[in-house]
């Protein structure tokens, strides 16, 4: 397409043009109209007059000529600025301001670039009050690979969905096409399963299915579906799955007929199948879960019955680290387990003493 | 028509640096501009397998798998998680060592798929090894007083895993480069933990490529793995003896048993691995001669010619 909006514009202008309120036909001369304005009849040389400056026309221009073409791309590009809800004028005011929209832990702002252009900011949702200067800048979209591979502390994600994305970093000005391929960085392939979703084509593999497909030493998670109820499978999704611990929305469920009791969580984008990692940990569980349970007798005073419920809680949680160190009243307090530990543990780590059969 | 390349590789749970070597060759090839998208997938990371052919906008895809043999992630996993779903092992023709590529269609995008042989069992990775041994030595004339030994993992759960080692070990012979070669494991004889005895002593030359000189004072050692990680950064370099416990470090070179060995790490971080990518898509038919060249300038020694 021509390099200038209005050349463009004259050029498609015989095919006819019908977009966001844009409407340009070619017919007796030509006909222009805007909500705004309308005029027909015209020479080539009033229709540019009308149409140079013009935002419905550059407008129409960034989505046919700037912004990546194939539909998910496109598609989420528009649903940043809310571009099927919003006229174009309402749209164009809101983007000089710059139009913040969340995807997951990103916030991606929408400025204009001129009538016919666009630039993005990127950066964490928690870093919205930050002064610019007090973030790291970075230009290269493959650069949110790296800035994905680590939480806050330095500790690695193995999932890029966890809700953990660190902080103190923005794109401050990427084009349209950069910004989808550092979202993909960080988000891999969200854009393009949450677009299937919205075009009713999202391939969802369910449990069953995903287990089934298993092979090698991850083939043996298939033996813990023993046609005794999907319960286990609950406890999976509630252990990995909840928008605590993953951002995408689950949308898999037991099998085709049979919905898990857990919430699949609010997530913009869909989850359409059980990840590496659940399955990793279900094959642990599989193991785990093909134990019979024994009787153990235990005596332990009502505060520390409730002191182990404290702990496990605070490490499910990821709280543990949270806990401050004088901060005894807490059960998951340091001293405070290391006081049961001291008391209740034998010299081989048995607790009150009691063996474990195996 | 749009071409794309699509490397896959295992990525880990655990290792951060898992991925990095991936990152990179992509990022070196993506430079060349030879492919209109360049996509990095994992089976332990994301974008996974799974979801990878569609973030990929071109219909024509080149998939390179970033593993060491052919077996059971070649020849199982990746096809089926990419959902090739008319692939058959025998589309390779292959012996252990000898993959091409297989032309298919993903069940899911409907994209047609270049399914190549992996990086590991192409003839140019015997180049990337010998490149290793130049990068560790920093002597683009490394050869002469030096033996050369290939580490792999060993036959845990295929057979050609032990075939890719010993295969490109007999090609680097061949060169008559070094003075001995040896391909030796982790887990089965011969053994890695023993590598001084393979060199410099007729009867235990692993190769049969010994000269009948003195024993090689200086021992290159190149794991053929993709990643550093457990076995490269750990196991290995604990199991020869550079060090007591690897938080410890060791020097390049470390004397063992009055040899120098020269570790190398894994092979799969040296840069001319891109050139081996491209090799393989090009192989498949990726119109990419221009960006080999371009590669194999930026990452091979000048030296090149000579070998």
């Amino acid at each position: 397409m021509n390099e200038d909006p209005v050349d463009a514009l004259v050029a498609t202008a015989p095919d006819g043009i019908d977009f966001d309120g844009l409407r340009v036909e070619e017919r007796d001369g030509y006909t222009f109209e805007t909500p705004a304005d309308a005029a027909s009849g015209l020479a080539a040389a009033a229709l540019r007059e009308a149409a140079t400056g013009d935002p419905y026309v550059g407008n129409w221009y960034f989505w046919h000529a700037v912004a990546p073409q194939t539909d998910a791309r496109w598609t989420f590009l528009r649903w940043l600025e809310g571009a099927e809800e919003q006229p174009v004028a309402e749209r164009y005011d809101a983007l000089d301001d710059g139009l913040a929209t969340e995807w997951g832990q990103l916030r991606v702002t929408v400025s204009l670039d001129g009538p016919a252009g666009r630039r993005y900011e990127l950066r964490h949702v928690d870093d919205a009050g930050t002064s610019a200067d007090e973030l790291d800048g970075y230009e290269d979209p493959l650069d949110a690979r790296e800035l994905a591979k680590h939480d806050d502390d330095g500790d690695y994600r193995p999932l890029k969905t966890a809700p953990s994305l660190q902080t103190g970093w923005r794109f401050p000005s990427l084009a349209a096409a950069d910004v989808v391929e550092a979202v993909h960085a960080f988000y891999p392939a969200t854009v393009q399963n949450w677009h299937r979703e919205r075009e009713g084509e999202l391939d969802v593999d369910h449990w069953r299915e995903t287990v089934d497909r298993q092979t090698g030493i991850y083939g043996v998670v298939r033996t813990w579906d023993r046609g005794e109820g999907h319960e286990h499978v609950n406890w999976v999704a509630e252990a990995c799955c909840d928008d605590s611990q993953c951002l995408k929305r689950r949308e898999w469920e037991y099998d085709d007929e049979t919905e898990l009791d857990v919430a699949g969580g609010d997530g913009e984008f869909p989850c359409r199948e059980p990840c590496s990692l659940v399955i990793a940990a279900a094959r642990q569980w599989t193991k785990l879960e093909g134990e019979q349970s024994e009787t153990y007798e235990f005596e332990l005073t009502p505060s520390e019955k409730e002191q182990v419920e404290a702990v496990i809680d605070a490490v499910a949680d990821g709280r543990a680290d949270d806990i401050r160190e004088a901060d005894v009243y807490d059960g998951a307090n340091r001293y405070r387990t290391r006081f049961l530990r001291a008391k209740l543990f034998d010299d081989d780590g048995n607790l009150a003493g009691v063996e474990t059969d195996n | 028509m749009d071409q794309a390349l699509v490397i896959a590789a295992h990525g880990s749970h655990l290792n951060a640096e898992s991925s990095t070597p991936t990152f990179s060759h992509a990022d070196t090839i993506r430079a060349t501009g030879a492919f209109s998208e360049v996509r990095e997938s994992f089976w332990k990371e994301e974008p996974h397998f799974r979801e990878a052919l569609r973030t990929v906008d071109a219909e024509e895809v080149y998939l390179v798998p970033l593993f060491i043999s052919e077996g059971y992630f070649t020849e199982q996993v990746i096809p089926r998680e990419f959902r090739l779903d008319d692939w058959d092992p025998a589309l390779w023709d292959s012996d252990g060592t000898s993959a091409d590529s297989a032309t298919l269609t993903a069940d899911d995008t409907g994209q047609t798929v270049h399914y190549c042989g992996p990086v590991g069992t192409h003839d140019s990775m015997s180049d990337v090894i010998v490149q290793r041994a130049k990068s560790v030595t920093d002597d683009p004339d490394v050869g002469d007083g030096f033996g050369l030994a290939v580490v792999g993992h060993g036959t845990e759960r295929n057979e050609n895993s032990a075939k890719a080692i010993e295969y490109h070990a007999d090609r680097i012979a061949k060169m008559d480069r070094f003075d001995e070669v040896a391909a030796l494991f982790m887990d089965e004889d011969p053994e890695v933990d023993d590598v001084t005895d393979f060199f410099g002593s007729e009867t235990h030359s692993a190769s049969g490529r010994s000269h009948g000189r003195r024993p090689c004072e200086d021992i290159v050692v190149v794991p053929l793995f993709i990643a550093d990680g457990y076995h490269t950064q750990e196991d290995i370099p604990e199991d020869m003896g550079l060090c007591e416990d690897y938080r410890d470090g060791w020097g390049v070179p470390e004397t063992v048993d009055d040899r120098r060995i020269w570790y190398a790490g894994a092979v799969g971080t040296e840069p001319l691995m891109a050139d081996v990518v491209l090799e393989r898509a090009a192989d498949a038919g990726a119109d990419v001669r221009a960006a080999i060249e371009q590669v194999r300038g930026e990452t091979d020694d000048a030296s090149a010619a000579g070998d």
